[in-house]
């Protein structure tokens, strides 16, 4: 018995320490210098500017995942153009991301499209930038949340069949109107949980994120990057608001996750 | 729609799923594709539809060659195993989905849904979701479905396996009405085959991908031609030692020839009650099964084995009985053919002359 409660205890004890006491720790050091510190932490331009980026690729990085999650799980469970084998290969790099860390994730971008190389300057002369700019830091998000979409709407697909889709085309719909009104319900559950789970990742992004963008203050800096920055510099106050903003909002998705996952179990 | 399929092929990688199959349908006709499970009938059913390509073969609607038309083109009407419903949408979404894609108006479309859900016996249930009705009342959705578009041709697959024993025959008699009545050619396919001589007005066999026979059930139980169908459709006890069967000993001259014989084409007997006694021979009762309306009789001829029933309105017989047996006919088959043989001994041996 007492062996037992000692466990019990003891997993209260790493959890606290683990999540609970960080926590606290952050919402406490954003108020330290009162609510007026955390504002003016908040509404330096760098924040605002890394708020700004980070946002503008969560964004983007969620649309284009989604979309591209979406048709790429659709051709891997419904194609019968592609072959059995070439589906297992396909899969399996699916999971690439997964795999791989963020950091050699990003340093792959830098190697292929950096100032330095053949595309990368190529696309330098059209008067495109992508390492150190956003669509180097774009590209690297997607290289890491890109499994996510495909991942959630696979297993759906599967356990759903085909038939209502042959249904739907026996009955003289064409794929657009058979996706729309017989496919998207049943798998829409599973999209919005993909989508949370997408804008959770990229929120949280750093390593890929930081190896591609440079860390530029005011140019190509997320949030994540400047907590980073902020810790750096002993500014430990601001890097806490900045934290506080990005726990928040996790908190936030997280809810909403929960109340997906419901809905996804019940349809 | 007159339907004519021409050595129709389907592999699928290194499975031959379907071989040179050939057949016509008339217009009007209810057709059941009968055969043992993964023999390729779901497979023609589906190139049928489109939902497959054929590897080779043609396949002619109203004389027009369809090879190359997507399902959406085809006015087929499909009912899956399953019945693969829409299961987000009310019974009426349902039905009037194959309309709202060919967008009719509103009017149009609330009037046949309204008379196929009436057709159908669903009145009250048209909002309704699947998972709200019962396997009965699914199989009519998805029936009133595939007809809402006024397909020319019907195709189902599987239509009863999914619903319980009881529920089957009563489904049965009611779409072979419902088909009747609207006339439309249909086309099912099942593995029972009580369903298809039941069901169909003509039956096609298919064993390992190939057409074994065509024709009416009748035809088919009377005529089998090949020993597969003969073996499939209704009971039977296969014989080897044909010298032994009283009538049939000179069939057993052709090397390999071995019988095939139904429960009811044999007659049992204690002494005396078989009319010709010359041509009956004695047996021993082995085992007896009780089935419900009548007794199956398992019976031992020298080494032969033989199965047959006895009403159970005739005297009990028991395990270890000597009774005497009458085969009325055999289907005899070998490697290269295989006929029926009429017992000869059942002409009387002393007619009487008037």
């Amino acid at each position: 018995m007492t062996i037992r409660r000692t466990w019990i205890w003891l997993t209260y004890l790493v959890f606290a320490l683990l999540l609970i006491a960080p926590l606290v720790k952050i919402v406490l050091g954003a108020w330290e210098n009162g609510i007026q510190g955390l504002i003016d932490g908040l509404t330096r331009p760098e924040a605002l500017h890394a708020l700004m980026m980070t946002g503008i690729i969560v964004v983007v990085v969620t649309i284009i995942n989604t979309g591209f999650g979406i048709m790429l799980a659709l051709y891997l469970v419904r194609a019968q153009w592609i072959g059995p084998r070439m589906k297992r290969l396909l899969n399996s790099i699916v999971d690439l991301p997964f795999a791989v860390s963020p950091v050699i994730g990003g340093l792959m971008i830098v190697l292929l499209l950096g100032p330095q190389t053949v595309i990368g300057a190529l696309f330098e002369d059209a008067g495109l930038k992508i390492v150190y700019a956003l669509p180097g830091m774009i590209l690297a998000t997607l290289f890491v949340t890109f499994p996510i979409m495909v991942r959630e709407v696979m297993p759906v697909l599967q356990e759903i069949g085909a038939q209502q889709e042959e249904a739907a085309s026996t009955l003289g719909a064409y794929s657009w109107y058979t996706f729309w009104k017989v496919t998207w319900p049943s798998i829409r559950w599973g999209v919005i949980y993909g989508v949370v789970l997408t804008v959770a990742r990229s929120l949280g992004e750093f390593g890929a994120v930081l190896v591609v963008s440079g860390n530029i203050m005011n140019k190509t800096q997320t949030a994540t990057t400047l907590v980073y920055q902020d810790v750096e510099n002993f500014n430990v106050v601001a890097a806490n608001g900045i934290a506080l903003v990005l726990a928040a909002f996790s908190v936030g998705l997280l809810l909403l996750m929960e109340w997906a996952k419901k809905r996804k179990e019940v349809h | 729609m007159h339907i004519e399929v021409r050595n129709l092929n389907k592999s699928f990688g290194d499975f031959h799923a379907v071989k040179d199959v050939s057949f016509d349908i008339e217009k009007g006709k209810l057709i059941g594709l009968l055969g043992p499970s993964g023999g390729g009938k779901t497979s023609i059913l589906r190139m049928l539809a489109g939902l497959e390509t054929p590897t080779s073969g043609d396949i002619v609607f109203h004389g027009q060659r369809v090879n190359d038309l997507p399902p959406q083109e085809r006015g087929i009407g499909f009912v899956f195993q399953n019945y693969a419903l829409f299961k987000h949408m009310s019974v009426y979404d349902n039905i009037a989905f194959g309309l709202k894609v060919k967008k009719q108006t509103k009017e149009q479309i609330r009037e046949r849904v309204m008379y196929l859900v009436e057709l159908t016996g669903l009145k009250g249930f048209e909002h309704r979701y699947p998972h709200q009705l019962s396997g009965g009342q699914r199989q009519r959705v998805a029936f009133a479905r595939a007809l809402a578009p006024e397909p020319q041709l019907l195709l189902l697959d599987e239509p009863f396996a999914a619903i319980d024993a009881k529920i089957r025959t009563e489904l049965r008699t009611w779409l072979k009405e419902m088909i009747e009545r609207l006339g439309i050619t249909s086309i099912f396919v099942t593995h029972d085959q009580d369903e298809a001589i039941e069901v169909a007005d003509e039956i096609m066999i298919i064993s390992k991908g190939r057409l074994e026979q065509k024709g009416s059930p009748w035809d088919i139980y009377k005529n089998p031609e090949t020993p597969f169908v003969a073996s499939f459709i209704g009971e039977s006890s296969i014989v080897e030692n044909l010298s032994e069967l009283r009538g049939f000993e000179d069939a057993s001259n052709v090397a390999g020839t071995k019988a095939l014989i139904r429960p009811e084409y044999i007659e049992i007997g204690r002494a005396g009650e078989i009319k010709l006694a010359s041509a009956s021979m004695p047996a021993v009762v082995k085992h007896l099964h009780f089935r419900g309306s009548e007794w199956m009789v398992e019976l031992a001829v020298g080494d032969t084995k033989l199965i047959t029933y006895r009403s159970l309105e005739k005297e009990v017989l028991h395990p270890g009985e000597e009774v005497n047996v009458l085969v009325h006919r055999a289907y005899l088959f070998n490697d290269q053919t295989s006929w029926v043989l009429e017992n000869p001994l059942k002409v009387d041996p002393m007619p009487i002359h008037i």
